[in-house]
């Protein structure tokens, strides 16, 4: 599962070089950029990363560490 | 007028946080540099991410945005919205980790232990202090601007000729600014600041929606503008990423590494109460910059097809411009208020070099042992104090010279980046050594050095130069060194990248050639599993 997980956050790290909609300027509905959206959705695509990374490679020995 | 009593009442709130945290602190050194380590978990996140935000996720991103187009946002938004959570949820909990079991407070007290060699840990200090002293100079002359343009009107005299003054001048606004973050900061201490940021995050998104929304419903939707803008072939290009080259995107990705490497942040990382206070930080971070970004990008290419035409320092005020026309007068005064928020980030950083004065300097010379602990406290009030003042002293004198405070931080977010390897090998690789982090800062701060001589010296090279355009600066040499408007690249990617790479091939090599490190400081970083 970690190595799953290491393989797609560089797989993500690789797809924030869309080269693909360098040049493009579609306005998707009529008022967004595609280049702005896809980057829009990549932070989304990010934050879901994150909580799958969170549940995967939390550091649970520090669970126990609390404020004395 | 309405403006500044705006931003007046917006500074008498954040005053009122600082005072009100006094009167819950215990006044302990814990309590005061890193809030007892007990921030509650929105607390946490919130101030978190407020730490790490300038006047430039504002109004710097639309400037940029209105001349470079929508690729600002993939350029420095989506790249931190991937790096930085990674660097919170593999670094930040560990130092979390560390602080709570060794007490740790600063970075430089980690490596010292870590790596048990004292002037190792000095040396860090002496570069990231350097490193952070421009972004609070910048804060506190920002903050002089603000309330001078805030305060503005004009005067029509008796042969008719108008001319505008202000009711606040850059000297007092900066006075001010610089007093109201001295003093929250120096009663409140690290809570005082956290909920400050905190705050001022909240105001930032409440800003930014509420901005966004008016200025649409103003306009009747984005859509007219866009086609508009999509019909004119100068100012298509903004629409996609044309004026943004390949090599200087990629390079874009190594930035966020820096934020780790802040004092600020990576204090801030030692004031969660629970590791678990992380989880919402790191899945929310790329969300929160998303939120920020998002609206001042898409604005900033929206007014470029609204007021064609402004130069660079104009296109920084995109955004009040935007709101002045597009909205109400009390609009204009959130958005000072907004502003004032993002110029008062140096807030943070006046706290973290506070910190990293009592800490590894003060107490890590033997103040704290001789003193006692309370004066510990009140040394870092009267360091506070002390920066605050130097800081509006040089924002005065120097004002005519920002322009080498903001390359100084330029240069600043690649230092940081490239210091990241160290914190890495630190807290993952055992076979690490003292030597091979000495080598690693070396090189960090001769590249610099190197960097910043290289901008200067090629400085002339830029007045034939038209955009996008770069020209070898050895032409012996040919493509290794070029400089173009923005700036020395290597091969056409950002310094950034070889200080990186630099950094962490002489941590590798370096550590491999020289002696480990003795058991019994793996044994203390490195616990077996089992015996953790």
């Amino acid at each position: 599962m970690k190595w799953l997980l290491a393989a797609w956050v560089a797989v993500l790290i690789a797809l924030h070089q869309d080269v693909w909609f360098w040049t493009d300027k579609t306005l998707v509905f009529g008022w967004l950029p595609i280049g702005l959206a896809y980057h829009a959705g990549y932070a989304v695509a990010a934050a879901l990363t994150m909580a799958l990374l969170v549940k995967a490679t939390w550091p649970k020995e520090l669970d126990e560490e609390r404020h004395p | 007028m309405i403006p500044a009593l705006i931003v007046f009442a917006y500074l008498a709130i954040v005053l009122g946080i600082g005072i009100f945290a006094f009167r819950k602190s215990s006044g302990s050194g814990e309590d005061f540099f890193v809030a007892n380590r007990a921030l509650g978990q929105w607390v946490f996140l919130l101030s978190l991410f407020g730490t790490n935000m300038t006047a430039f996720a504002i109004l710097g991103s639309s400037g940029m945005s209105y001349q470079r187009g929508i690729g600002v946002f993939g350029l420095m938004a989506s790249s931190s919205a991937i790096i930085i959570p990674l660097t919170l949820l593999f670094i930040g909990t560990r130092l979390w980790g560390l602080g709570k079991r060794f007490g740790h407070m600063t970075q430089v007290q980690y490596f010292r232990d870590r790596w048990q060699n004292s002037s190792l840990g000095t040396a860090i200090f002496a570069l990231t202090a350097l490193m952070l002293v421009p972004y609070i100079i910048i804060g506190v002359m920002g903050g002089g601007e603000v309330m001078e343009t805030l305060s503005a009107y004009q005067v029509t005299s008796a042969e008719g000729v108008v001319t505008t003054t202000s009711w606040v001048s850059y000297e007092a606004g900066s006075a001010l600014v610089a007093a109201v973050v001295m003093s929250y900061v120096f009663f409140g201490g690290m809570r005082g600041t956290a909920w400050v940021n905190t705050f001022q995050v909240v105001l930032f998104l409440g800003f930014g929606a509420i901005a966004v929304i008016l200025i649409s419903a103003k306009l009747g939707g984005f859509t007219a503008v866009m086609e508009r803008l999509s019909g004119d072939p100068k100012l298509a290009v903004l629409l996609s990423r044309e004026r943004i080259s390949q090599p200087e995107f990629f390079s874009y990705l190594f930035i966020p590494l820096s934020a780790v490497m802040f004092p600020h942040m990576a204090i801030m990382c030692l004031t969660a109460e629970r590791v678990t206070h992380f989880r919402a930080t790191v899945v929310l971070y790329p969300l929160c910059i998303a939120a920020i970004w998002l609206p001042c990008v898409y604005l900033g290419v929206v007014a470029a097809g609204l007021f064609p035409g402004l130069d660079a320092g104009q296109a920084n005020d995109v955004i009040p411009r935007l709101l002045t026309q597009y909205t109400e007068v009390w609009v204009a005064g959130l958005l000072g208020a907004g502003i004032m928020a993002c110029v008062m980030a140096s807030d943070s950083q006046i706290m973290a070099l506070t910190t990293m004065f009592t800490q590894d300097i003060f107490t890590h010379y033997g103040g704290t042992k001789r003193f006692g602990d309370r004066v510990q406290v009140w040394t870092g009030r009267a360091f506070v104090i002390a920066i605050a003042v130097a800081s509006w002293l040089i924002a005065v004198a120097l004002h005519k010279q920002e322009g080498i405070f903001e390359l100084a931080i330029r240069f600043a977010f690649s230092g940081f980046a490239a210091l990241a390897p160290v914190m890495l090998a630190a807290l993952y690789w055992k076979r690490s050594t003292a030597a091979g982090a000495w080598a690693a800062v070396v090189w960090v701060a001769v590249a610099m050095v190197a960097v910043w001589w290289l901008h200067e010296a090629s400085a002339d090279l830029v007045k034939a130069l038209k955009p996008g355009q770069a020209v070898p600066i050895f032409p012996a040499l040919g493509d290794l060194l070029l400089r173009g408007k923005g700036g020395v690249t290597v091969y056409g990617f950002l310094p950034v990248m070889p200080m990186v790479l630099g950094s962490a091939v002489l941590m590798v090599v370096v550590s491999l050639l020289t002696r480990p490190p003795p058991q019994a400081t793996l044994d203390r970083y490195f616990p077996a599993k089992d015996a953790a």
